[in-house]
């Protein structure tokens, strides 16, 4: 391990006489190159792109107020968004929007931060951004001495638009699962509003700015599913977007971890992979500057797009019932009870577009709950 | 004598809340408050136990790797099985590129600001081009009247003490290390599949298997940073150090230290790993761990009252009832080591490795002992200033693995010793441990196996230690000891309030956990 040469490294910094490494401004190039990936993440032809780049434009001259409220989470979304590289966090949270409040990186805290709660109340024009769900127990949840449901509907009342980040602000999320505790629900059923929902644990950095930008673009809410999620980015399944669909179709399968079916970058789905009832776009927005995402890794789908899905989903290792199966020449165990049908020719039991047919609330209804053999309890729920 | 509150306390993780009382000048008394309830252990309860290694992740969004990767140790410690060396090598990747991330953001984007005048940076002269540029854009930001993430802030505060040149230049480096950041995270991605919330290490091993691509895409983020490390953020602190070495005096605590040990070496054995397990009372003097001798107590949380006992056997139930600082006050419990509150953290790990006379550990201390001038005298590090040098010098020490850590990873694809993957069957009755650490200190994961189900699933977090309130002695928790003494020059501007709670980098989501009242059955914990 080298040494720490604290001598040689601190002199410099401190007299000023080496170049300090700081990120350059943008350069036209490179923002036209953001806006080039913004269109394709949007789904636009390359037409669009001067008009984003205009919006992106017309935004960083005012900087339009951004509220984040952080309820009942594990910042897992704000961490998120930090990831962000198309535009990236500085690009987007210092020089395209205002981000107002967020108490994960503001720097006024306490009294001082509540002035800016109380200001941007009372101005009014803000884009409200809710991570977390909002806990209905007394007292379960509070910011400066007040219940976070309270100052969710205060500050949702005047919102341009409400966007809820995330699993938890959608309909609850993991905290959430059976048996919720503290009573917590997403934003449309706590707060009464119509938002946003983007669903996923934690959001998809790359999602969370394209509907950003989108709002920036066109000025309205995006067309949404049955569930609030625009369908844009929440339209088809990730089986019938995953990369490793051929192996699915040609009946080749991981069986084991760490075999050579997995090296060989098989399909997950018998070792409990959920894509086929997961309803996001992950395989193509990606992760982390787009290295990577769950299958692209090799781990099996946990299905975070669905609401419910910790309960729904439960048994993350366990293979999804209802799936018709290549190769192996019938429906899998389970499917009865789903009772789902495919119409379509292929392979798979489930229909491609769920959403906004009741399908998938008719699949959280039959599908076996976590307690399915569960050992028994001597009271369980508590409280 | 005046009272102050601050709540929210902002650029940490979670809901907290802070009351002092301020008397000629100084914290005189002090209250740490959790002011969230999730409990995510009742969530477990039932489970197929491997589910937990997805649940736990989402206690804590900033540090998701560290729960997997307590989670699939106690999972492993139940079914008796280790993962194999390559599942170890990618596991001490993901968890150490999220440690890098964590410090990176912790100092230039939670901390920083603490020391650092945004706006003083406008009154800078500098010489270089960079830094001009830097400052243009300060400069329209400021001007355009909306100040966003800085808007209302203690600006000005007396306390505020770098030259103008040196707030700049920590202003370019906060947009510097928002990419870096970033960068890191990526690398548990490309193992992992996304950051946060890791995908690929469950108990048994890792899914992934690394690949020559894998290594490809990694090697020069990791270098990158590396570099950064040693070239900016070591520099920085020391840069800063100089300006607030009064901070050397502030902020204490109860100077006893607990870590369970991070990184593991083929051994499995915490003792032996990167970060050895440890306490550390009464100066340097070092101990191995006993789990067992850990207790907590609720007589200060909204729980049912009862008895401190070992967190595997205790009976609580959440009763949320009044805020009441003489009664009362928060979500969190007070876990005791023997009776003591403990610090844990970077701080905690490198002085227990430097205790335990760690080479590299002890030579990045004592280095930047002599640069600050207090060579050989190792107890200034029990201060605030001495937990901002533990993470950049801990920073280092991890990125520095990592670079071996992939060189080994590298070693075994060439070779074709790819086994990832332990196979192992759910135990019908087990219980086990997972001790580990997150970037905010010691972290444990304890299971109870019944009927291959979860019987019983229990989490001590960092946080849980550092925010603990008093306990039913009256001694006070981590947090609240360090507060006493820090002067407030301001009561209406307690900036220095802050410098103290964030100098133990907060994580309160991870903090607020609870016992099942139903099936606490008393069971005996294995230690990892």
């Amino acid at each position: 391990m080298m040494d720490l040469n604290l001598g040689r490294e601190r002199a410099p910094l401190l007299h000023g006489s080496r170049e300090p490494s700081v990120i350059p401004s943008l350069s036209r190039r490179d923002f036209l190159k953001i806006c080039g990936t913004m269109a394709a993440l949007l789904g636009l032809g390359a037409s669009a792109v001067p008009r984003i780049a205009q919006a992106l434009e017309e935004a960083a001259a005012r900087r339009p107020s951004v509220i984040w409220l952080n309820f009942a989470s594990d910042t897992g979304c704000t961490e998120a968004l930090i990831k962000a590289s198309y535009p990236n966090a500085a690009q987007l949270l210092l020089e395209t929007l205002s981000m107002d409040y967020n108490e994960t990186i503001m720097a006024a805290a306490g009294e001082q931060s509540e002035e800016i709660l109380r200001e941007a109340l009372k101005r009014g024009q803000y884009y409200l951004i809710v991570e977390g769900a909002i806990p209905t127990k007394k007292g379960y949840g509070m910011i400066a001495r007040r219940e976070m449901i309270d100052i969710g509907k205060e500050f949702a009342a005047k919102a341009n638009a409400v966007i809820a980040v995330g699993s938890c602000a959608t309909w609850g999320g993991v905290p959430a699962g059976d048996p919720n505790p503290s009573g917590l629900k997403g934003v449309r059923e706590a707060l009464g509003v119509e938002s946003i929902n983007l669903d996923l644990c934690p959001v998809n950095e790359g999602i969370l700015v394209a509907t950003i930008v989108d709002l920036l673009l066109t000025n309205r809410i995006p067309a949404l599913d049955s569930s609030g999620r625009p369908k844009i980015f929440y339209g088809q399944t990730i089986h019938d977007q995953c990369e490793r669909r051929a192996h699915f179709e040609a009946g080749r399968f991981v069986e084991r971890f760490g075999s050579r079916e997995e090296e060989l970058g098989y399909c997950l789905y018998k070792v409990g992979c959920k894509g086929p009832m997961a309803y996001a776009n992950c395989s193509k927005f990606r992760y982390n500057d787009r290295v990577s995402w769950c299958i692209g890794a090799g781990a099996p789908c946990i299905g975070c797009s669905e609401p419910g899905w910790v309960d729904k989903f439960a048994g993350f290792y366990e293979r999804l019932p209802g799936v018709r199966v290549p190769g192996i020449g019938g429906v899998e165990a389970g499917a009865d009870k789903v009772g789902v049908a495919a119409g379509a020719a292929t392979a798979v039991g489930i229909a491609a577009h769920a959403i906004g047919t009741g399908l998938s609330g008719r699949f959280k209804e039959k599908a076996p709950s976590k307690k399915a053999g569960k050992a028994p309890e001597k009271g369980g729920g508590s409280r | 004598m005046t009272r102050i509150v601050i709540d929210p306390i902002t650029r940490i993780e979670g809901h907290l809340a802070i009351e002092v009382e301020v008397d000629g000048g100084k914290v005189k008394d002090a209250w740490t408050s959790g002011t969230l309830f999730r409990g995510f252990e009742m969530v477990l309860k039932g489970r197929d136990p491997r589910d937990a290694y997805h649940i736990t992740q989402r206690i804590c969004g900033v540090c998701p790797t560290s729960h997997a990767h307590a989670a699939a140790l106690c999972l492993e410690d139940a079914a008796g099985i280790h993962a194999p060396d390559m599942g170890r090598l990618v596991r001490n990747m993901v968890e150490g590129a999220q440690f890098l991330h964590s410090h990176i953001l912790w100092f230039y984007h939670l901390a920083a600001l603490d020391f650092v005048d945004v706006v003083a940076a406008l009154k800078a002269e500098p010489r270089e081009q960079s830094l001009k540029d830097v400052q243009a854009r300060l400069k329209r930001f400021v001007d355009s009247g909306q100040l966003g993430p800085f808007a209302n802030a203690y600006w000005g505060h007396p306390a505020y003490k770098l030259p103008a040149e040196l707030n700049l230049l920590a202003v370019a480096h906060y947009l510097e290390a928002l990419d870096k950041q970033a960068q890191a995270s990526h690398i548990s991605a490309i193992f992992g599949g996304r950051m946060p919330m890791t995908m690929t290490t469950p108990a048994g091993g890792s899914v992934h298997i690394p690949t020559v691509d894998d290594m490809a895409n990694l090697r020069p983020r990791l270098l990158e940073i590396k570099e950064w490390v040693e070239r900016v953020y070591i520099p920085d602190v020391l840069a800063v150090a100089p300006y607030y070495l009064d901070w050397a005096a502030v902020g204490k605590g109860p100077a006893s230290f607990l870590a369970w040990g991070v990184f593991d070496d083929p051994s499995f054995d915490g003792k032996n790993r990167l970060l050895p397990s440890g306490i550390v009372t009464d100066g340097l003097t070092v101990k191995e761990i006993d789990e067992k001798a850990v207790t907590e107590d609720v007589t200060h949380g909204w729980y049912r009252d009862g008895a401190p006992v070992h967190p595997s056997s205790g009976v609580t139930e959440p009763e949320f009832t009044q805020w009441d600082v003489e009664k009362k006050y928060t979500w969190a419990k007070a876990p005791r080591y023997g009776d003591r509150p403990m610090e844990v953290g970077a701080l905690a790990r490198m002085v227990v490795a430097y205790a335990k006379g760690h080479p590299t550990a002890k030579r990045l201390i004592d280095d930047t002992l002599a640069a600050l001038g207090v060579a050989g005298k190792p107890e200034v590090l029990f201060s605030v200033v001495g937990r901002i040098a533990a993470r950049a010098l801990e920073t280092k020490l991890i990125a520095d693995a990592m670079v071996e850590w992939s060189d080994a990873i590298l070693e075994n694809i060439k070779k074709g010793k790819k086994e990832t993957f332990t196979h192992y069957t759910v135990p019908a009755r087990a219980q086990g441990a997972g001790l580990w650490e997150a970037p905010r200190g010691a972290l444990g994961h304890w299971n109870q196996i019944e009927k291959g189900r979860l019987a019983n699933y229990q989490v001590i977090t960092p946080t849980c230690w550092n925010i603990s309130p008093r306990d039913g002695k009256g001694i006070r928790g981590t947090i609240e000891q360090a507060l006493i003494g820090t002067p407030v020059a301001d009561p209406k501007r307690p900036l220095e309030i802050l410098r103290v709670a964030h100098s133990f980098d907060p994580c309160l989501a991870c903090t607020v956990h609870v016992i099942d009242p139903v099936s606490n059955e008393v069971y005996k914990v294995k230690v990892a």
